[in-house]
């Protein structure tokens, strides 16, 4: 019988608590010193400090809670990326039902999204094009953009702990269903996201982010 | 013990507020984090809004003469939800050595992000961007773009450059930017392609009355009345040709109703027969009175059935209707009239030994018929004849009038849809053709 995973600790370097959320994380960033702990059995284990990156003005936060197809999920973790026309954020989510689930949010467009073992071939980054289509799980997609981003920063509970990578490629497909997906170029092989574009009032959001005056 | 990672962050400040690097006068970043570009209200120069620094882009030298008719900074309500107008753009197409130029506005909720307002000429259109693609149909003479089961027919594909522009953008604008733009339109609906770089956005446009604009947007800005017809303005017509086409079926379907209704309902009964003989000369004694015979049900019409042996000979009958009891008479006439004969194109016949004399609506009761017939060739003997009153005989000829009239009007209702149709595609690529007017129901949803 294995221990039930403890849920909260303390900050090997500032001592302040930290709370996990999701009892597997195995990777977070005190949200007080900003040290990026990994968590190796019972213990944290201190890999790194952190630079408190930019706003990017979402209003997801972790602990945000939400809703999609029919199922809730909490949002605790995230990962901030930069490009030439700005930033955005990957939510990482658990969904009730024990799953993962990752909650883009470029330009306040909402993308529900989960890792998905490809049914066809990747395109690769240097001879995909724009408008190329792909095939997976009997769906179509087509090239829309291909994405050079700078890596962040993190913010809470991940499911990996390496964050070695500075500059990544996203190649992003959309199709006439509202569908989307994303190819994540950070590691080889390349890992395939497929989900949807959601309307901000379909996730039924709590514990937004508040905007003074709005 | 305190959970240091579930702490809220604090309330976001409405606004940024940082200064202008080219003229120092105050910039306040409302889509902080999602702007790419702010364009300085003073000065106008173009600045990185992703930069802390706001790295200038584009140096403007003049003051800022562009005014948006809805000034940056208005909050609206639209759908129950608020925005606020925080970029404003002007762009500008060349079509015929032309400019034509159209004000865009981005309208930013900070949990609901971006859309966009177009105003040209008092026309407005509420704009969303699109994140699924429309298949895009370039075969036949004009192409097609189909989106949620929708046909869009292409109105227009232009060069668009920014001309002017004021505050925050959530791209990469400069003054001088051209983008290649693909408009199909289903009114009151446009579909936009956007390419730039080989990167195509796609944007969904919903035409929106002055007045609605107005309300939303509150405010004391005067709406100026849309000029001319825009491209996905909805016919204003379309209802009223809905209505009559509406109206006209229904009234058709009335018609076929009852005349059917009417041959599967008329007995077409014979009420009386008899067969006589009228010697040509005996003008003045050959009057005579039929027997009494009766009329039962509702007022039908009767029919008076004449077949002779009419031979190069004519007959006139002057026929009067009596009521029995009140003495209403009701007077008719028939001529019959049978010539035959043989010339150099051969053989020949001119009229018919048969006739048939219609009164309509006569009601229950007995009636008897007067018979006077008169003329004759006088080289002839005489015609031999029967007379056979019918009563409740269907009618067809108040269907084909009441044809006409359910149709002229019909026709003229539809006119200025037609009309307004030949305006709309006037602006487009294809205004010089003929034979563009759209025929469609489209938006046809009364």
């Amino acid at each position: 019988m294995t221990a039930p995973a403890p849920r909260t600790t303390s900050c090997p370097n500032c001592g302040a608590s930290i709370r996990f959320l999701w009892a597997q994380a195995v990777q977070t960033t005190c949200a007080y010193c900003r040290a990026v702990l990994v968590r190796n059995d019972l213990d944290l284990a201190l890999v790194g400090k952190q630079a408190i990156f930019p706003e990017t003005g979402s209003p997801i936060q972790i602990g945000t809670e939400g809703r999609w197809n029919g199922t809730r999920f909490t949002v605790v973790g995230r990962l901030a990326y930069g490009w030439e026309r700005g930033r955005w954020n990957e939510w990482y989510c658990r969904l009730i039902s024990g799953e993962s689930a990752w909650l883009s949010d470029a330009q306040l467009e909402y993308a529900m999204s989960v890792e998905t073992a490809p049914s066809g071939p990747l395109p690769t980054p240097f001879s995909v094009t724009v408008g190329d289509s792909y095939v997976w799980n009997d769906h179509a997609y087509d090239v829309s953009t291909v994405t050079r981003a700078q890596y962040l920063g993190t913010e809470g509970e991940l499911p990996f702990t390496s964050f070695t990578r500075d500059e990544c490629v996203f190649v992003d497909l959309q199709n006439d269903a509202g569908q989307m997906a994303t190819v994540d170029f950070s590691d080889a092989p390349a890992t395939l996201y497929l989900g949807e574009y959601c309307d901000f009032a379909a996730l039924e959001f709590t514990g937004l982010r508040e905007f003074e005056g709005w | 013990m305190t959970s240091v990672s579930l702490d809220a962050a604090p309330p976001r400040p409405r606004a940024a507020s940082l200064s202008c690097p080219s003229c120092g006068a105050g910039i306040a970043l409302h889509a902080q984090g999602w702007a790419v570009s702010v364009v300085c209200e003073s000065c106008g120069s173009v600045l990185d809004a992703t930069d802390s620094m706001l790295r200038i882009l584009q140096r403007h030298e003049e003051a800022v003469s562009v005014r948006p008719r809805l000034p940056l900074g208005t909050r609206g309500t639209w759908k129950g939800i608020s925005w606020e107008l925080i970029g404003f753009q002007v762009v500008t197409i060349t079509v015929d050595g032309t400019d034509y130029s159209w004000s865009e506005y981005v309208a930013f909720n900070p949990y609901h992000g971006f859309w966009y307002l177009s105003e040209y000429q008092g026309h407005w259109t509420v704009i969303e961007k699109l994140r699924r693609r429309p298949r895009e149909e370039f075969g036949g003479n004009r192409p097609t773009a189909t989106l949620d089961g929708r046909e869009y027919k292409h109105f227009q594909t232009s060069l668009a450059r920014t001309t002017a522009a004021l505050g925050e953008f959530p791209w990469q604008l400069q003054v001088g930017d051209t983008v290649a733009a693909r408009d199909y339109v289903a009114p009151p609906f446009i579909l936009s392609a956007e390419s730039t770089d080989g990167e195509t956005t796609w944007s969904l446009g919903t035409y929106t009355p002055p007045e609605v604009i107005a309300k939303a947007f509150g405010g004391t800005t005067p709406m100026i009345t849309p000029i001319g017809v825009f491209a996905n303005q909805p016919n204003p017509h379309v209802h009223t040709a809905g209505r009559v086409l509406r109206t006209l079926g229904l009234l058709l379907a009335l018609m076929v109703a009852m005349l059917v209704g009417n041959v599967m309902m008329s007995r077409g009964e014979t009420v009386f027969t008899n067969r006589y003989a009228f010697a040509h000369g005996t003008e003045d004694s050959a009057a005579f009175v039929t027997p009494v015979f009766a009329l039962t049900g509702r007022p039908t019409s009767v029919v008076v059935e004449i077949d002779s042996d009419a031979d190069n000979d004519w007959v006139y009958f002057d026929f009067t209707l009596i009521n029995e009891t009140t003495g209403i008479a009701t007077e008719f006439s028939k001529q019959i009239e049978y010539y035959y004969g043989r010339d150099s194109d051969g053989s020949w016949t001119e009229g018919s030994r048969t006739g048939r004399v219609r009164v309509s609506s006569i009601p229950a009761g007995r009636y008897f018929l007067r018979v006077a017939p008169v003329g004759g060739e006088t080289s002839r003997g005489g015609v031999n004849y029967s007379l056979r009153v019918r009563r409740d005989v269907p009618s067809y000829l108040f269907y084909g009038l009441a044809l006409v009239v359910l149709l002229l009007p019909a026709l003229l209702a539809l006119l200025p849809k037609a009309a307004f149709e030949q305006r709309r595609w006037a602006e487009s690529d294809y205004g010089s053709e003929t034979g563009t007017v759209s025929s469609g129901d489209e938006g046809d949803d009364e």
